[in-house]
């Protein structure tokens, strides 16, 4: 009982000292070391250029807002994409032997290799994004579904066949359910993956978003700068993640990833 | 070779009219693989009256699960006919969807869906019928009682027990009133003493829903317990090599299992399991 109270309240205690020891240790390997400001801001240059940015409301109205956009609707394509592409792919065998060798191929290529073709064929502006954006939450989505739609237990199924469940019936009160689980696990991966995409997707090419703002800093030789878009980009990661783990929260409260465990 | 008809004793007491509720003729089943045939079952031939609790018992591997599935509709047979409630299980390769309605089948596991409460659990054969949430609701409540889940209707199944999983997937069977009830080692997984317990709770229910039961098991003190009548299953294949009328009355208690009638009936059946087991 008192150790698993401890073990809820340790990251509470746990995350602040760790913060604070990396600050310091990072604030010491400045002073100590004599490196320079251009390689390794003092982490109170980092705080003034974070102040200074989070108080520009150009920043959150385009430039965060530019990367949300992307991130979000490249992640809802990916997603519908994969959950679809997922199903047929896990349901249709012949399909999916006959498309196995093409996919495992498109899932090996380094997508971010694709970006320059990319901005050959939508331009500099968010589309290029999108596409990259989408591209990347898309696999680990699909591979997911395929997986989740082949892993409904047998002994689940008999039950539906025992009681001469329709295909339909089946689906809404087993498959469905059961796939649940798979698609959430393949959409914390694919949140993350299409962040991913649109910032360096916004390396390579167009004028506006975080990535973007990575690279003015960059070239600009503005250290503190570039850290705090960093951290910003820290942030937006997640948030976007722990959005996508809260709705998984309220959606499949029934599953064991969702229910807190403790060392008992 | 030991060899009681006890089951042509019953049908002539409960009178020439009566219609058997389970009936099988000449069933046989092979399952095929690429290399091999092997023969699963052959010539089960059983009849079951209304309200009449059968205990099917055998070593593992003898086609005990094999005859259950086929009870269920679940597998078709090689050969033979199944007819449940007077309809024929089987017509062609496609199972009667009104005889299908009359069976209710609990499996070795609970195979509750995780994502729906027991209460949801136990009504999902009637959500599959289109009953209001509110009638579903009510027959959960009443069922939840019966088996002694009281309380629980609100939780998910892994919060329970085994025990209890169980308990709910018997209420889920019961939940549409099915006329047959079959059961494929209900209670295999639980220890002695909830399956004791339970033994005593399924002959209330049996009792109190005139259901006819058909249980497969391979405890010979569970099937000597719960049974009006005992098959005895031969392995390799599949095949009855007796039936033993059990008489005691009900309901029956625990203390029953040590009284020597009782055991003189366990030690038959014992005896031929091992003859069975010696010969093969």
């Amino acid at each position: 009982m008192d150790r698993d109270k401890l073990l809820k309240w340790l990251p509470w205690v746990s995350t602040p000292v760790l913060l604070i020891a990396i600050l310091g240790i990072w604030k010491f390997a400045t002073v100590a070391f004599g490196i320079s400001r251009f390689v390794l801001p003092p982490p109170e240059d980092v705080a003034t250029a974070l102040v200074s940015l989070v108080q520009q409301p150009d920043v959150w109205l385009v430039q965060v807002r530019t990367t949300l956009a992307e991130t979000v609707i490249g992640f809802s394509s990916g997603l519908v994409a994969g959950v679809f592409v997922g199903a047929v792919l896990g349901r249709v065998l012949w399909l999916e032997r006959a498309v196995r060798p093409v996919v495992v191929t498109l899932q090996v290529i380094p997508k971010v290799a694709l970006i320059p073709l990319f901005v050959i064929w939508f331009g500099f502006g968010m589309t290029a994004k999108i596409a990259v954006a989408a591209i990347l939450a898309f696999f680990p989505i699909m591979l997911n579904v395929l997986l989740g739609v082949r892993s409904v237990e047998r002994g689940h199924r008999e039950v539906m066949r025992s009681l001469d469940a329709g295909r339909w019936q089946t689906f809404r009160s087993l498959d469905f359910h059961s796939t649940l689980p798979y698609v959430f696990a393949g959409m914390e991966v694919g949140i993350v993956f299409a962040l991913i995409g649109a910032i360096v997707g916004e390396y390579l090419g167009g004028n506006q978003g975080l990535g973007y703002m990575v690279v003015v800093s960059l070239n600009a030789l503005d250290a503190p700068k570039l850290f705090a878009v960093i951290i910003l980009l820290a942030a937006l990661g997640s948030v976007l993640f722990f959005a996508v783990n809260l709705i998984k929260r309220w959606t499949i409260p029934w599953h064991e990833s969702v229910i807190e465990k403790t060392g008992a | 070779m030991v060899h009681e008809r006890a089951g042509a004793g019953v049908s002539e007491a409960l009178g020439a009219g009566a219609r058997p509720e389970l009936e099988l003729v000449g069933v046989g089943k092979t399952f095929q693989s690429r290399h091999a045939s092997t023969l699963a079952l052959t010539d089960i031939n059983l009849s079951l009256e209304r309200e009449e609790f059968v205990t099917i018992v055998g070593q593992s591997g003898c086609g005990k699960t094999t005859l259950l599935r086929i009870l269920a509709g679940l597998v078709p047979p090689s050969e033979g006919d199944v007819k449940a409630a007077g309809r024929p299980l089987w017509i062609g390769g496609t199972r009667d969807r009104e005889a299908v309605s009359k069976l209710g089948l609990v499996f070795q596991e609970p195979n509750l869906f995780p994502w729906y409460s027991i209460e949801d659990n136990i009504a999902l054969p009637l959500k599959l019928r289109g009953l209001a949430k509110q009638q579903r609701r009510a027959r959960a409540r009443e069922l939840c009682d019966m088996v002694g889940l009281a309380g629980f209707e609100r939780a998910y199944p892994r919060e329970l027990s085994g025990g209890m999983r169980q308990r709910a997937a018997i209420a889920r069977a019961l939940s549409y009133r099915p006329e047959i009830l079959l059961m494929d080692e209900p209670f295999g997984a639980l220890d002695a003493l909830t399956r004791d317990k339970m033994n005593l709770e399924l002959q209330a229910i049996a009792a109190a829903t005139h259901a006819t039961v058909v249980l497969v098991t391979h405890s010979i003190t569970e099937a000597v317990f719960l049974g009006d009548r005992v098959v005895l299953l031969s392995p390799r294949p599949g095949r009855i090599r007796s039936v033993t009328c059990v008489g005691f009355g009900r309901p029956r208690q625990l203390d029953l299992q040590s009284q020597p009638e009782f055991q003189d009936i366990a030690r038959e059946l014992r005896h031929q399991l091992n003859e069975d087991a010696d010969g093969s």
